[in-house]
């Protein structure tokens, strides 16, 4: 499923000398899953929007870090 | 040929006199994964590589270049006037000693650059994959770098060259399916 | 006394900047979508403000490419300063 970062939960030992880090996360960005790029997908609204972006398709942005960062993502 | 143009892909603004900053940045610069590395890498496949791909790889190496410049222009101005003492606070020390303030191609644990960063190995699926995954490597560089600088202007201009990786890797994807379809044969538009 | 460049050279430069980056994008989008009409019109568009943005830049902050794709001043303002990496 498209989402743009994934979340799991690392096996914790007592003996881990640092804090543990309860919830992990990697990036998987559009271009995994956009396939052949169609015809006619919208763009930015104008090219300095595109230009900030790095893309002129909203669709293939992907936003770092990752905005829900922090958050807690318990199911 | 290649023709200069006199700017910048992307505007690069840098906020603070951060030495350290220009020391992780130089593995985009000269390392494995670096913007060097993939300009030549996909300018030198273009040689084999069949037809249909050859304008894609030429873009992309020729867009990487200026990629590069954007990372020169990040570290030069990160060192531009910072003071020997800085420098070595930085952990720039042992590149001062050897180059001063001079940019080198290396990675940002001072290994110099090499040839065999860029893999050619003449087969088009192989290639292509390789430059797939040369992208996803420089994009979590990228990632990385960020992780590691506070410096808000300069994490933009990073923004935007991780975000170009991605469009990149999309491409070199669709580049696969070409090969792979053998579109030619039917033109249905 | 060092120069220093109007925050019009910004303006201009940006503006060109975002253009090509359109360019650019659409160029990579043709290379492997080469029969997509739409885009290649907006990409001849494009190309076209380009170049209508850099002959205004150049009249006003002397030639953006070497190798006669620029006309020159006298004396020769190819050279002068801001580089990129300088602005």
């Amino acid at each position: 499923m498209f989402t743009q970062y994934k979340y799991w939960r690392p096996y914790i030992s007592p003996y881990d000398p640092c804090k543990p880090i309860e919830v992990k996360s990697y990036a998987t960005p559009p271009q995994l899953y956009l396939g052949f790029q169609p015809y006619g997908l919208p763009q930015f609204s104008s090219p300095k929007e595109a230009l900030k972006f790095g893309t002129l398709w909203p669709q293939l942005f992907s936003p770092y870090p990752d905005p829900h960062k922090g958050v807690d993502k318990r199911d | 040929m290649w023709y200069y143009e006199k700017k910048l892909q992307y505007p690069v603004r840098v906020s603070t006199c951060n030495p350290m900053l220009a020391k992780y940045l130089i593995e985009q610069y000269g390392g494995a994964d670096g913007e060097l590395a993939a300009a030549l890498r996909y300018m030198n496949q273009r040689y084999t590589i069949p037809d249909k791909v050859v304008g894609l790889l030429t873009d992309i190496a020729t867009e990487e270049f200026s990629h590069l410049e954007m990372i020169a222009t990040m570290i030069y101005k990160l060192t531009k006037d910072a003071t020997p003492q800085q420098i070595k606070e930085a952990g720039l020390g042992d590149h001062y000693v050897n180059h001063d303030k001079a940019l080198f191609y290396q990675n940002a644990a001072g290994v110099p650059f090499t040839a065999s960063y860029i893999q050619a190995k003449g087969d088009p699926i192989a290639d292509l994959y390789e430059d797939i995954a040369a992208e996803e490597k420089a994009r979590a560089t990228y990632q990385w770098i960020i992780d590691l600088s506070d410096d808000p202007d300069l994490n933009d201009s990073l923004k935007f060259l991780r975000e170009r990786e991605i469009v990149h890797s999309q491409r070199f994807r669709e580049a696969v399916e070409i090969l792979k379809d053998d579109k030619d044969k039917k033109k249905i538009f | 006394m060092t120069k220093k460049m109007p925050p019009e050279f910004y303006q201009l430069l940006e503006e060109i900047q975002a253009i090509d980056f359109v360019i650019v994008e659409l160029n990579l989008y043709l290379d492997t979508h080469p029969h997509d009409y739409e885009a290649i019109n907006q990409f001849n568009e494009n190309a076209e403000k380009s170049m209508k943005l850099k002959i205004d830049f150049e009249q006003k902050f002397g030639p953006l490419m070497n190798f006669g794709r620029s006309f020159s001043n006298y004396p020769f303002n190819w050279i002068d300063t801001p580089w990129p990496w300088q602005v």
